[in-house]
C-alpha cells in the first residue's frame, strides 16, 4: 500500500470482458435471462406512479398492460447488487470521491445540464427500445438474437455520428 | 440443470437473492474497468480509450462461446434461454434515442449506476433523467404505441437470419471482434491525449 493517494490502475480490459461475459453466463444459468439496467427504473417508475397517483395508473394505457410489475424484480435486485458492488471495487481501488466528470474545457453546470438531457433521451431510448446496453445490446448479443445486434448498432452508430457535433462537452 | 429457476431447483425468492450478488460481480467489474468514467466511457467516440469497446466485445463473446459450451455439456438448456423479441422499427428508433443520450451523457443506464456509486455527480444527474425520460414514455405511451408494436419479426437470431449455425456465427463474430480490437488499439495510440491518462496512468 502506497502513502500517495492516487487511485490504483483499472483492469486490463480484455480480462474485464472475460470477467463480465463470466457474470453474464452465470446470470443465464440462474435466471435464464442475462443482465439488465434499465428494467429496473421501470419497475420503479411504475410501482411510484402507482402509489402516488392510483387513479391515473388505473386509466392509462401502459400501467394498466404492466400492473403485474413491482419492486420485487429480478433487475431491481440486480441494480442494488451493482450500487454495492461499484462501491466496493471503488472503495478498494481508492476511487470514492464526490465529483463532477467532465471534458477540459466545459463547465460544471453545462456537464450537469448534459447528462440529465443524456439521461432523458436514454431513458426514454431504452424503453421504445425494450433495453438499454446491458439488456438488449450486451445480452441480445450473447445469445445472438437480431434485435440485440441492431439496437447495439444504432446506439454506438448514432453516438459516433453525432460525436463531432458533442466534441465541445469531451474534448 | 440450468436455468435453475426454470427447471425449479432454486425458488423465485432465492432467484432475487442471487440477483443481487449477480449484481455486486456486474457493479464490481464495471468499476473495476472504469465504466464508472464519463470521460473513459466517451473516448470511445473520440478513440482516445476503446476500452468500452474492448470489455463489451469480449463480454459478449464471452457469453457466447459460455452459452454454447455449456449447453454441449448439458449444463444449461438453451430453449429455456430468453431471447428478447424484435420489433425492428422500434429496435432501430430506441437505439438512436439511445446514441443521442450516449454521447450527451457519456454514460448508459448500468454504468451511471456504477459511476454514482463511486460519488460522480454527473452520473446522479444523469439517473435523474433516465427516471424522467421513463416517465415521458410511460406517460405518453398512447403517442408512440403503435410504432412500439411495429414491425415484429419474433425472436429470430442473426444466425438464422443469415442461414448459418450457431457455432459458425459465433467464429465469425469472434473474427469480427478481433479486427476491431486491433483498430481500438491503433486508435488510441493516433487520438492519444495530454490532459487524459489511459489507465490513470
Amino acid at each position: 500500500m502506497s502513502k500517495n493517494r492516487e487511485p490504483k490502475k483499472y483492469m486490463n480490459p480484455y480480462l474485464g470482458g472475460v470477467l463480465l461475459g463470466l457474470v453474464l453466463i452465470v446470470a443465464f444459468w440462474v435466471s435464464g435471462r442475462g443482465l439488465g439496467a434499465s428494467g429496473a427504473v421501470k419497475s420503479v417508475v411504475v410501482a411510484g406512479v402507482e402509489t402516488v397517483a392510483p387513479q391515473h395508473a388505473q386509466n392509462a394505457v401502459y400501467y394498466k398492460q404492466h400492473s403485474e410489475d413491482s419492486l420485487k424484480s429480478w433487475l431491481v435486485f440486480e441494480m442494488l447488487g451493482v450500487l454495492v458492488g461499484g462501491f466496493l471495487s471503488g472503495a478498494i481501488a481508492g476511487r470514492l470521491k464526490f465529483s463532477v466528470e467532465k471534458g477540459p474545457h466545459v463547465s460544471g453546470k453545462i456537464r450537469l445540464i448534459a447528462a440529465t438531457v443524456g439521461g432523458i433521451f436514454f431513458g426514454l431510448g431504452s424503453q421504445l427500445g425494450r433495453g438499454c446496453t446491458s439488456g438488449s445490446a450486451l445480452t441480445g448479443m450473447a445469445v445472438l438474437s437480431l434485435g440485440g445486434f441492431v439496437t447495439m448498432a444504432a446506439i454506438f452508430g448514432t453516438a459516433f455520428a453525432l460525436a463531432y457535433f458533442a466534441r465541445k462537452l469531451w474534448l | 440443470m440450468g436455468p435453475l429457476v426454470a427447471n425449479e431447483i432454486i425458488s423465485p425468492d432465492t432467484n432475487l437473492f442471487l440477483a443481487f450478488l449477480i449484481g455486486i460481480g456486474f457493479g464490481f467489474v464495471l468499476e473495476s474497468n472504469g465504466f464508472s468514467s464519463s470521460r473513459r466511457l466517451a473516448g470511445m467516440f473520440y478513440g482516445y480509450d476503446t476500452t468500452v469497446l474492448k470489455v463489451f466485445f469480449t463480454a459478449a463473446i464471452t457469453g457466447m462461446l459460455g452459452l454454447l459450451f455449456m449447453s454441449l455439456f448439458g449444463w444449461i438448456d438453451l430453449s429455456l434461454i430468453y431471447i428478447n423479441p424484435t420489433y425492428l422499427w422500434s429496435a432501430i428508433g430506441g437505439g438512436v434515442i439511445m446514441g443521442v443520450g450516449f454521447i450527451l451523457g457519456g454514460y448508459c443506464p448500468g454504468t451511471s449506476f456504477c459511476a454514482a456509486s463511486i460519488g460522480k455527480l454527473d452520473a446522479l444527474a444523469f439517473i435523474g433523467g433516465i427516471f424522467l425520460g421513463v416517465l415521458l414514455f410511460t406517460e405518453a405511451y398512447p403517442l408512440w404505441e403503435n410504432f412500439f408494436n411495429a414491425k415484429y419479426l419474433g425472436s429470430p437470431l442473426l444466425s438464422s437470419v443469415l442461414g448459418l449455425s450457431r457455432g459458425v456465427m459465433t467464429l465469425l463474430i469472434i473474427l469480427v471482434a478481433l479486427g476491431m480490437f486491433w483498430v481500438g488499439e491503433w486508435a488510441e495510440k493516433r487520438f492519444a491525449r495530454d490532459d487524459y491518462k489511459l489507465n490513470q496512468k
